[in-house]
């Protein structure tokens, strides 16, 4: 029984716009983000510059942009690593239990205690730190045990249900089972689980770089965006607002997509 | 003593009404048994009766007569001051139906914590003489209890404790063993019987069981589909079923049973 | 923990070898470095060095700072103290503003629609861009304090108190948001059992279910997420520590991290994780207290 419910609509309708923004922003901005003194510096949002600009002159908006699809690029990197990494894993030792499962597990937990931002940390320091995929490897293996626990509690609490049951004695094979049965029924929390990681990582990517340890330029990303509005916040206070909300725009769409995921199914 | 007129229940988004009209009395003293299968409605009545109706997703209708008050349209205060006092409720399951984080004494004195202004060491040997009545082995040990640590039969029993302390007009019955052993469920049937007798409270007994309604009740009344489809003297209906439905359901009990009348 | 600690320790010898160049610069010569390495122990076996470590660990010694050429212990101490001020401060912001909104609409079903926008809105906002905001309208626009100066606490304790406070606030509104939404799922999962009609049957009003009954009820999985809150707050204080300069444990591990001065970096590493497995360790503690159940030896 599918009802169109509202969050779903809002969401995707919002995350839609926003990706579609993001990727013409991939081929065209209204001025090139670099350019200095494509306006005059710190003018205040206006219709030649939508946010305004900044300290050198360059368009705000355009370099928002860009900087978006840095963070969004960024976020689905880390979400396909810690994403199937964790759900293959999960799905695995979750339908077949034993030892190993029982050891993964004590691991996972002692991981996910830990604030994921200090793990990346740790991790980024390891590698090189200011490049992308440095970033985007930390914070995927570090969302890895958290998408690993959902699926794996997923498969695990289906291991034992009756249709499952009558699979298996009709000779299905594991691989089938997982592919066929399973998954179709673990969906409805692993779609959620996915929106929630993306703002994650979204979020978690901004922090770090604006903390200065995430990206760096050439590749700016809207958290260092941000680290540099700080500076600006008496002069030019719109930097920090367009780039601000934009992280919110982003995080809250995605947000009432999945919000909408986990209440289509009937699954809250 | 609690007269039911014309009820009406219909959930909202639903078409057929849960319950179609049905009117019954119980007078002082009595056991009526109320019977049908799942879904026949015998559950919203009770609820019903007893003040539990979700109002605001429901479209209902008729009167519920308790001593001349009409619990179906009562203003929330005045039913919840009914509540416990003059009505009290055992449901199916005891595990679940109690709070797992209390003991049992507290949870036997909370009608008497709600209703009346005695102090603790009154309420707790109401309780104790409560929980005595029901029969229930070493009080004084069970008084300290929680719910996870007593068997089905002796929950139970701690409910319907709960439910008489007060002394109430009513006892509302839901399927109340059902979740028992029948060995247990024998016991719970006298206990009911031993107390109806002693203090004369009146009871609605519902259940889907027919041979527990036969063995407790004086009267039954049988739902199907939220309509009354027989009433009577229980031995009576038993003996000698009018309706087809009631026929149908007197013939789908094991035939031991039948045969021997008394089992 | 130990695990855990292990682990960046381990992480961090395999690149300290840096640390002595860093240290010396990209100049010297090698016997300078073979003499520094010594000097600072890392020419001995892993393992060994992860021993020393952690008896320094338990007895106050955390190693030298290399960039500041001070005992870590010494360097980190005031740091310690303000950064677990602002966990406090904003631990209880969030319990004293989360428990009572969630509790209390939970089962409303009223503005649902609204209230579930809101929610996703609180969470969507990153700690660092309220921090900027509350600097800008209250710091910048109504002076209620200076954004960037952090007034000692002993000259002036309540300027700094306000000063924390907004960080607390800037910091805590996700995690509010969080907690409001786990709040009322939870006590709606509660409304909807069994025990609650009882209670009901038996004359109770909405307010007396909740005290007596549902709140002792829905608090296992609370206590569980408030204990997880603490770690998300030690996450947050970091980036707020940098937003409104406040000088605790997060900008100096943010600090550490650039100079690559690592024993100042494990040691924060390591005390931050301890004071995450304390608060899980203390809500398991209070869980098994509350609950009988969870006790050994409980069932009959």
């Amino acid at each position: 029984m599918k009802r169109g419910n509202g969050f779903f609509i809002a969401g995707l309708a919002l995350t839609c716009l926003l990706a579609a923004l993001i990727l013409l922003g991939f081929f065209w901005t209204p001025y090139d983000p670099n350019a200095m003194a494509a306006g005059p510096k710190f003018s205040a949002p206006s219709p030649a510059h939508w946010m305004g600009t900044d300290n050198f002159g360059r368009d705000i908006f355009s370099r928002v942009l860009q900087g978006a699809g840095t963070t969004a690029v960024i976020a689905l990197a880390t979400l396909a690593i810690g994403a199937v990494c964790g759900c293959l894993t999960g799905a695995l030792t979750g339908y077949f239990g034993g030892p190993v499962d029982e050891l993964l597990m004590r691991l996972n937990d002692g991981l996910t205690a830990f604030p994921s931002i200090l793990l990346a940390l740790v991790m980024i320091s390891i590698l090189e730190p200011g490049k992308k995929r440095s970033v985007i490897l930390a914070l995927g293996l570090v969302f890895i045990p958290g998408f690993a626990r959902v699926t794996r509690t997923a498969f695990a609490s289906l291991r034992d249900v009756n249709y499952i049951k009558s699979a298996r004695l009709m000779g299905a094979s594991g691989p089938r089972i997982l592919a066929v049965h399973m998954l179709p029924n673990t969906l409805p929390v692993l779609l959620p689980a996915l929106t929630i990681g993306f703002n994650n990582a979204v979020l978690a990517e901004a922090s770090m770089s604006f903390l200065g340890i995430g990206v760096t330029p050439p590749d700016a990303s809207l958290g260092y965006m941000l680290s540099e509005a700080q500076g600006m916040l008496f002069a030019a206070p719109w930097y920090a607002g367009g780039t601000g909300l934009v992280i919110v725009l982003m995080v809250f769409s995605v947000g009432l997509l999945g919000e909408g995921l986990r209440r289509d199914r009937g699954v809250l | 003593m609690l007269d039911i007129q014309d009820l009406h229940v219909r959930f909202l988004g639903r078409e057929r009404e849960a319950v179609a009209g049905v009117s019954l009395s119980i007078g002082e003293g009595e056991i009526v048994g109320l019977v049908g299968e799942s879904g026949s409605g015998k559950t919203v009545t009770a609820m019903s009766v007893a003040g539990l109706l979700p109002r605001k997703q429901c479209d209902y209708s008729g009167k519920i007569l308790l001593d001349g008050t009409d619990l179906l349209h009562a203003d929330r205060e005045s039913l919840r001051k009914i509540q416990g006092r003059d009505i009290g409720v055992v449901f199916q399951e005891p595990q679940t139906s109690l709070d797992p984080l209390m003991k049992i004494g507290p949870q036997v004195e909370e009608v008497l914590r709600i209703h009346t202004r005695l102090d603790r060491a009154e309420r707790r040997r109401l309780a104790v003489e409560a929980m005595a009545a029901v029969e229930l082995p070493e009080v004084e040990a069970v008084y300290k209890k929680y719910p996870h640590q007593l068997s089905g039969g002796m929950l139970q029993r701690a409910m319907i404790a709960a439910a008489v302390i007060a002394k109430p007009k009513l006892l509302l019955l839901d399927e109340p063993t059902t979740a028992l052993d029948v060995t247990i469920q024998a016991q719970i049937i006298e206990l009911l019987k031993k107390l109806n007798r002693e203090s004369g409270v009146s009871m609605l007994f519902i259940s889907h069981d027919l041979n527990v309604v036969r063995k407790l009740c004086g009267r039954v009344a049988v739902m199907q589909r939220g309509l009354l489809v027989e009433e009577g003297e229980a031995q009576e209906v038993f003996r000698h079923p009018r309706h087809p439905y009631t026929q149908r359901l007197i013939a789908a009990i094991p035939t031991r049973t039948r045969k021997g009348g008394e089992a | 923990m130990l695990m855990v600690s292990f682990l960046t320790f381990a992480a961090f010898s395999l690149i300290s070898g840096d640390a002595a160049i860093a240290a010396l610069g990209t100049s010297a010569t090698p016997e300078r470095l073979a003499a520094l390495r010594a000097e600072l122990g890392l020419d001995r076996p892993l393992l060994v060095r992860y021993g020393k470590w952690l008896l320094g660990f338990f007895t106050g010694d955390l190693g030298v700072s290399i960039s500041y050429q001070q005992p870590v212990g010494e360097l980190l101490a005031p740091k310690i103290r303000l950064t677990l001020w602002l966990s406090l401060v904003s631990f209880l912001l969030i319990t004293a503003v989360s428990i009572p909104l969630g509790v209390l609409t939970a089962g409303r079903r009223r503005f649902e629609g609204t209230r579930t926008a809101l929610n996703q809105l609180g969470m969507a906002v990153p700690p660092f861009f309220t921090g900027m905001l509350l600097s800008w309208v209250f710091g910048v626009g109504l002076k209620w304090f200076a954004p960037g100066q952090f007034p000692d606490a002993k000259e002036d304790f309540a300027g700094a108190a306000v000063y924390l406070l907004f960080a607390a606030a800037a910091l805590s509104i996700p995690r509010i948001a969080m907690t409001v939404r786990m709040l009322r799922s939870t006590v709606q999962e509660e409304l909807g059992k069994d025990y609650v009609r009882t209670a009901i049957a038996r004359g109770n009003d909405r307010g007396q279910v909740l005290r007596r009954h549902v709140l002792k009820n829905a608090l296992p999985p609370v206590v569980t997420f408030l204990a997880q809150t603490m770690a998300e707050i030690v996450a947050g204080s970091i980036v707020v520590e940098q937003v409104f300069v406040i000088p605790g444990l997060g900008r100096m591990l943010v600090s550490s991290i650039g100079g690559r001065d690592y024993p100042v970096v494990q040691a924060i590493v390591v005390i931050l994780a301890l004071w995450v497995v304390l608060a899980g360790t203390a809500a398991d503690l209070i869980n098994q207290r509350m609950d009988p159940r969870l006790r050994l030896g409980g069932a009959a």
